[in-house]
């Protein structure tokens, strides 16, 4: 196993986690980030569908790359993201029937999940396959990881529940716990999202992007040049 | 490696053709020329929709049965669910030989009509124009556009006798239709239980339809009034005349020691627009365009037999 991953594999695979998170650090796929992970279950299924089609189609579009006239460079690989979307959605109608029901668009919509198209660009265009399928693992892997988190909030605190199992007794079924509405709907994972990318810049300060602008205050003619 | 001594000989067998050694040049030859070329551009494109056509079909075509097979389970898990019938332990397709039977049933006329149930579909007989009818803008408060002339009922069976009877429903809610079945005592009055099986309602509001617990709300609750109704909120709902239908959702929670509570079950916090709508589908269903020609035939035969 250690031969198998030599230094560089193992960087692409864990620099996605923290390090170069496509969520909190790249902040892409935030759409689905916020629309499937008000229940543990159809995000694990949502993180499993997108790091296969991440990793699969960065491997293909690796493997055609040199022959990938760049005038149609973009079509290209959208149609590879879009046929293996297809086939993983009609996997899932056909092993996992009722959560295909649930995530209903979303896998669809994985075809236009901006980490898929940002993997191909950024790294399958320029490096080969073995690399670029374990990039898209990474990826699909740091992506896993936030959704994770997101979920596990939302479910406790709007549900009451994780997987499914109640975790805190709702006051409907008699118990304490009055759920908060706002963290089934999505704009509750804006502020968790929002948190996370806040904590993770205070723990690793390399992150944080340097102000563009200084914001100035007004300064009036008598008191010019005082700063 | 056998493999490729295989693939050797296909390739060897193929050479013979000379369609494939021609193509093999010709890729030969596009594979050499430059990237920004235009005749590579449009080959790259053509061969790669070739290879993901093939590549999504076979998906397709190889997943079919899995699937199809998977919806039918489904469906019969939803009819067994609503009708009362589904524990963790159930065995689908047996309760399903043996508890249910499929009817077809004419909704002008509410008699039950020939052919086979078994293999009739009533939502693509909704989009048939040969078998579904137009309803018209006024009496179509469902908003659902087309109904099929039959429809498919369950009756739900006991030792020989009809038990419970189940109506497929259908109506728009906020965003999506939605597809569902309503269980009936044989009195043809009385609501065994609700079950959308098909909608797409904003998770954890609107899609609270399929909460057992709100659905275990409507156990008991009447569909025809016995006597006459008031509107139960200020414009939206009408009020319900003797033998219409009655049954609706009101805001916040059924005050049970009121009079008509029997006709009111809690409408779903925080959505409202498919409060209404289901308000409105199971009226329309329950209505004389719906099912209310059957239902009264089946009171007076006193079972669904």
């Amino acid at each position: 196993m250690s031969e198998l991953l030599n230094d560089e594999t193992k960087k692409v695979l864990t620099e996605p986690l923290v390090e170069n998170n496509p969520i909190t650090l790249q902040v892409l796929g935030i759409c689905s980030a916020l629309a499937v992970t008000s229940q543990m279950s159809t995000s694990l299924i949502m993180a499993l569908a997108l790091t296969m089609v991440t990793a699969c189609s960065s491997a293909a579009i690796s493997a055609i790359r040199n022959h990938i006239p760049s005038s149609i460079r973009i079509i290209v690989q959208m149609t590879i993201i879009a046929s293996l979307v297809i086939v993983v959605d009609q996997l899932l109608k056909a092993f996992a029937y009722d959560v295909s029901k649930q995530l209903s668009v979303f896998v669809g919509l994985i075809i236009t999940n901006c980490i898929v198209m940002g993997r191909a660009e950024a790294y399958a265009m320029k490096n080969p396959p073995l690399e670029s399928f374990i990039d898209g693992i990474g990826n699909g892997l740091g992506y896993s990881l936030i959704l994770i988190i997101v979920a596990t909030f939302r479910e406790i605190f709007g549900s009451g529940k994780l997987l499914g199992i109640e975790v805190l007794k709702l006051t409907k079924d008699g118990g304490w716990y009055d759920p908060n509405g706002l963290m089934l709907l999505p704009p509750s994972a804006f502020f968790i999202i929002g948190l996370l990318i806040w904590a993770v810049r205070e723990w690793k300060p390399k992150q944080r992007e340097a102000i563009e602008f200084k914001i100035m205050s007004i300064s009036h003619g008598e008191e010019g040049g005082h700063h | 490696m056998p493999k490729c001594e295989k693939l050797n000989k296909v390739c060897e067998k193929l050479e013979q053709y000379e369609s494939y050694r021609k193509f093999k040049a010709y890729a030969d030859k596009i594979l050499g020329l430059g990237n920004d070329s235009l005749e590579k551009t449009i080959a790259i494109a053509v061969a790669l929709c070739l290879v993901c056509a093939v590549f999504v079909s076979m998906a397709a075509v190889a997943l079919k049965p899995l699937q199809v097979s998977n919806k039918e389970l489904d469906m019969k898990k939803n009819i067994l669910d609503v009708a009362g019938l589904l524990q963790a332990d159930t065995n689908i397709e047996k309760a399903f030989a043996e508890r249910i039977e499929a009817k077809l049933v004419d909704l002008e006329t509410g008699n039950y009509a020939d052919g086979d149930a078994n293999a009739y579909d009533q939502r693509k007989a909704a989009k048939d124009p040969a078998q579904s009818i137009a309803i018209t803008k006024d009496k179509d408060i469902a908003h659902i556009r087309v109904k099929a002339k039959l429809a498919k009922v369950y009756l739900v069976k006991e030792g020989g006798a009809t038990k419970s009877i189940i109506l497929p429903i259908n109506g728009y809610g906020l965003w999506s239709t939605l597809y569902g079945f309503l269980s009936v005592e044989a009195d043809g009055q009385t609501v065994q239980s609700i079950n959308f099986y098909d909608q797409s309602e904003t998770p954890g509001l609107g899609g609270e339809v399929v909460n057992p617990n709100w659905r275990a709300l409507w156990k008991g609750k009447k569909i025809y009034a016995e006597t006459e109704q008031a509107s139960s909120e200020k414009g939206s709902l009408g009020e319900a005349g003797v033998g219409e239908p009655a049954l609706s959702l009101i805001k916040g929670t059924v005050d049970s020691s009121k009079a008509g509570s029997q006709y009111q079950v809690d409408g779903l916090a925080g959505a409202t627009l498919t409060s209404t709508g289901v308000t409105n589908l199971v009226r329309y269903w329950t209505s004389k365009e719906g099912f209310a020609p059957y239902l009264a035939k089946v009171r007076t035969v006193k079972g669904a037999n």
